[in-house]
């Protein structure tokens, strides 16, 4: 392991780069920036679940005041798209158009009016005249899987750009599965059976800001789209395929992002405000109401996932199976990935010979489900980990003694790594890092597990009940993503760092200015950061699956690893020294002997405009073979009544193995996020529907995002292990720790009153609800 | 519809607008250039768009802009600890927030220093509960609120310093 003691800028605290204009509220992000005089777009959502557009009547509309431009199905490109923002060619069905001749949930789009005013555009939408047929919606799993459900994907031309099933006439979206051992042998022949159902809800990730973008058409012709997203590149990707326009015209600019936790790796509005910008020649805007963004914006994927369990009475877990239906609502973007990483960042923790899994995943008349931090693992993690929790149960053994035993381990290998690729084939992979077992050690003694005692011991109105879950999630996708950054120096020894990664608000642009910082031997204050945009830097697939740190970070390591390089040698060229003979300290290039040093501004100014004049530069690319897996043990303290079914979490702590922190504060800072939004999808957020598949909790007034009165008391510990293929031995931590709030809180609440809840989230009904039942 | 004359204080200097009689607060401000006040859900649930009237916090996507006739609003383009080199200084919330790493996407920040504001210009040692109070209507989405709380209680440990000295 190398000392991590040494690192001067890495592993310490500096605080965001970008802090002081965010606090100051300078105009940093798409919305203040929006030209005055840009058009406003407002869009039509279809009112219904299920319906095809029998007539659709744009005349009125056009000829109303202000209107500049309409769109609809019958005046723009049809060409099957998905909106999911990921590698290409996408492990997603080309199933969307940018506006269709049906409707398939209550949120779909139906037209776009352009008008100079909101109102004006607003008042043109109630002119276009619609006219529905309506059709059967399909409102849950078991409906779209039935004999003869309706078809919601019933057009020919949608199809899937990689070879996997693909079956939109039986309402399957994909499916995805992988065998090892002989699970049903195995189960057979366990010593303890176990067979439960988990099924979790829809939820939304509630960004503060929300979706918004606009265009305008540049001096040149071309189309700049600036635009709140986590996938600038993608996007100009997707834009150039949805309209059939030149990539090469395209420009997307990514500001400031105010959150995105999943929900803007999607083609959301860039394709409505490239068109309308194309149309008139005008600046086009569109931002999304709250109830739209949860209408109409992405979910998480709600599952239903079967565990079946095979157990001896020594403790080995003989079999796991895992079964997954995942509603993917009315498109299917990310469901085949997403339910990959079900099974690939879950099962792969604990030792077992005899696996089985099988997911498909099926189309709703629902809101369409996304990419959502944690990305499939949440679902997962609250079915497998409760399920540790029963198996420990039933062997009478403390449900950490149990974890500890059949974690996995340093130098220890999965086959589920190898088995469940996103697309593809997986990566077959060894943990190299991993300081698990001092997390769950450490986590026990913060939260006191030596004093938890069965529910059988507890009485009175409000009992307490400890529980606990561990975790692992992935660094990047490997052999897929690619992350690349650009340095150059300037005379003043400072560096221009052009990264294609987006931060999102998790403080990337600073912890990847501390990664150079550190290889150049220099200080952040050095660098000027410039993020994601497709005219300026460097390729990157943008900010998701828990890639940034860990495969940007090395791309950045990298290019400034050869720009040192270039450094050292214009400096041995002034101090006429032997390469060998120097190194790098402080921003000088220094001879070992003390004999001499030269400044970094000296060495640029000799670059530039002295001798042999070049550019000190370079850009690198990083890919990985590798996901290093984050590790985590979460702990939760909580307190029901049990007479209102009301839970309350009092305390919950984290330990967290994420390798080297390249800037610990920030990496408790996404860890204490995650936790919270863990909690509140444990214990309130919830969409509900009416009957007839339209969302009716559609704001915040509804829909509860938790504040700081809710917060429980959290805590955060890092235990750092050593990765030795990521910067400065980093792995990832964003998305790790909002797995924990569904399991941890399950088993604690077990623990205080004897009920064990299958379905998220426990809200006080559902828990009420349950208690009832088990009195019967 | 008629177009309104008003005229309020903002961030100290005395201005007059002309207005739509249904316009936001929030769309005015936003209209004239003051951006640090956010847009985040338009029900006065999520406080990003706060500002102070009067010495009280307010969710400005609630109010209508004529409401502000004659009164005194400051935005976070108005929050200072003075001017130097053409930029302006961080105040100590603002200072503790940075410090605190109590940030990060930055979009809830103005609206949540707005609220905070607001409080320890009335109340400079807040309690927990005071805070809690206090920054009810503010929502985030990254932090946790876990460093925010230490924020807002690192400032009144050190108001409390002050006083003792």
């Amino acid at each position: 392991m190398s000392n991590t003691k040494e690192f001067k800028i890495v592993n310490h605290f500096i605080s965001k780069i970008d802090g002081l204009p965010l606090a100051q509220g300078k105009s940093l992000f798409t919305g203040d920036l929006t030209p005055q005089d840009a058009l406003h777009i407002k869009i039509l959502w279809s009112p219904v679940a299920h319906a095809k557009i029998k007539s659709i009547d744009i005349s009125e509309a056009e000829k109303m005041p202000g209107v500049k431009c309409v769109l609809y199905y019958g005046n723009v490109p049809r060409i099957p798209h998905t909106t999911a923002g990921q590698g290409y060619p996408e492990p997603s069905p080309y199933d969307t158009y940018m506006f269709d001749n049906k409707a398939r949930f209550v949120g779909d789009r139906i037209a776009a009016v352009a008008a100079e005013t909101r109102e004006q555009a607003e008042n043109a939408l109630k002119k276009i005249k619609v006219e529905y047929e309506i059709l059967e919606p399909v409102l849950d799993i078991d409906s779209a899987l039935k004999e003869n459900a309706p078809i919601i994907h019933d057009e020919e031309d949608s199809f899937v750009p990689i070879p996997v099933p693909y079956e939109p006439k039986k309402n399957i979206v994909s499916r995805i599965g992988m065998e090892v051992g002989e699970f049903e042998k195995a189960l057979n022949e366990s010593e303890y059976v176990f067979d439960e159902i988990f099924e979790t809800q829809y939820v939304q990730h509630c960004a503060l800001e929300g979706y918004i973008s606009w265009a305008q058409i540049d001096s040149y012709g071309r189309v700049v789209i600036t635009t709140s997203t986590q996938v600038p590149f993608h996007i100009r990707r997707l834009v150039a395929r949805t309209l059939d326009i030149p990539l090469k015209r395209i420009r997307i600019v990514k500001p400031r992002i105010g959150g995105g936790f999943g929900s803007k790796q999607e083609l959301m509005l860039e394709d409505i405000v490239a068109l309308v910008a194309l149309r008139t020649g005008r600046a086009a805007f569109c931002a999304l109401t709250r109830p739209e963004i949860f209408r109409s914006g992405r979910t998480r994927h709600p599952m239903r996932i079967r565990m079946r369990c095979g157990l001896m009475k020594n403790g080995v877990i003989n079999a796991v199976g895992m079964d997954i239906i995942n509603n993917t609502g009315a498109y299917g973007g990310h469901a085949l990935a997403v339910m990959s990483c079900s099974g690939g960042k879950t099962l792969p923790l604990y030792h077992c010979n005899n696996i089985h899994f099988n997911a498909v995943a099926v189309y709703t008349n629902l809101p369409v489900a996304g990419a959502y931090r944690g990305y499939g693992a949440t679902q997962a993690f609250f079915a497998l980990e409760s399920m540790i929790d029963i198996m420990a149960e039933k062997l009478g053994m403390c449900p950490v003694e149990f974890r500890k035993r059949n974690h996995i381990k340093l130098g220890e290998g999965h086959p589920a790594f190898e088995a469940l690729g996103e697309g593809k084939p997986g990566a077959p992979m060894t943990i190299n890092s991993s300081s698990l077992s001092e997390c769950i050690e450490l986590g026990a003694k913060e939260i006191g597990w030596h004093n938890r005692r069965p529910h059988t011991e507890k009485s009175g109105r409000y009992r307490r009940g400890l529980g606990m879950c561990i975790l692992m999630q992935g660094s990047s996708i490997p052999e897929i993503d690619m992350g690349a950054a650009s340095i150059k120096m300037n005379e003043d020894g400072s560096f221009n760092l052009l990264v294609g990664a987006t931060d999102v608000g998790t403080g990337s642009d600073t912890i990847l200015a501390q990664i150079a910082a550190e290889e150049l031997a220099t200080t952040v204050d050095k660098f000027i950061v410039y993020s994601s945009d497709t005219d300026m830097t460097p390729f990157d697939v943008g900010a998701y699956a828990s890639s940034t740190t860990y495969l940007t970070g090395e791309a950045v390591r990298k290019a400034a690893a050869k720009v040192k390089n270039q450094i050292l040698s214009v400096g041995a060229k002034i101090l006429n020294k032997k390469l060998e003979d120097l190194d790098v300290c402080d921003s000088y290039v220094i001879a070992l002997d003390g004999s001499a040093k030269v400044s970094y501004s000296e060495i640029a100014l000799y670059s530039l405009y002295e001798r042999d004049q070049f550019q000190i530069a370079a850009i690198e690319s990083h890919i990985t073979n590798q996901s290093p897996a984050p590790f985590a043990a979460h702990f939760v303290e909580v307190e029901v009544d049990v007479e209102t079914g009301k839970t309350r979490v009092l305390k919950y702590v984290a330990t967290v193995d994420c390798g080297t922190p390249i800037n610990p504060k920030f990496a408790e800072g996404q860890t204490e996020g995650a936790i919270l939004n863990g909690i509140s999808f444990a214990l309130t957020e919830e969409y509900r529907f009416d009957d007839k598949g339209k969302v009716i909790n559609a704001n915040f007034a509804n829909y509860n995002i938790f504040s700081l009165r809710d917060k429980p008391e959290i805590k955060v510990f890092l235990v750092p292990s050593y990765e030795k293929s990521g910067p400065f031995g980093a792995k990832s931590i964003g998305e790790i720790s909002i797995n924990g709030g569904l399991p941890a809180i399950a088993n604690a609440i077990y623990n205080a009153i004897g009920v064990r809840l299958y379905k998220a989230p426990f809200t006080q009904e559902r828990v009420w609800r349950a208690i009832q039942k088990l009195k019967k | 519809m008629v177009k309104k004359k008003i005229s309020f204080r903002l961030n100290g200097e005395l201005r007059e607008f002309e207005i739509e009689p249904n316009e936001k607060l929030l769309e005015l401000l936003r209209r004239i250039g003051y951006k640090g006040v956010k847009y985040g859900c338009l029900e006065g649930m999520c406080g990003s768009c706060t500002v102070i009237m009067n010495g009280k916090a307010i969710a400005s996507c609630l109010l209508y802009a004529f409401q502000a006739d004659g009164k005194e609003i400051t935005t976070i383009e108005g929050v200072s600890a003075g001017f130097a080199d053409g930029c302006n200084l961080p105040n100590e919330i603002q200072d503790e927030f940075i410090k605190e790493h109590a940030l990060q996407c930055g979009y809830c920040t103005p609206g949540f220093i707005m609220s905070a504001k607001a409080m320890f210009d009335e109340n400079p040692i807040p309690d927990d509960e005071t805070i809690k109070i206090y920054t009810d209507g503010n929502r985030c989405r990254c932090t946790g609120y876990e460093k925010i709380w230490s924020a807002l209680k690192n400032l009144s440990e050190k108001h409390k310093e002050k006083l003792r000295r």
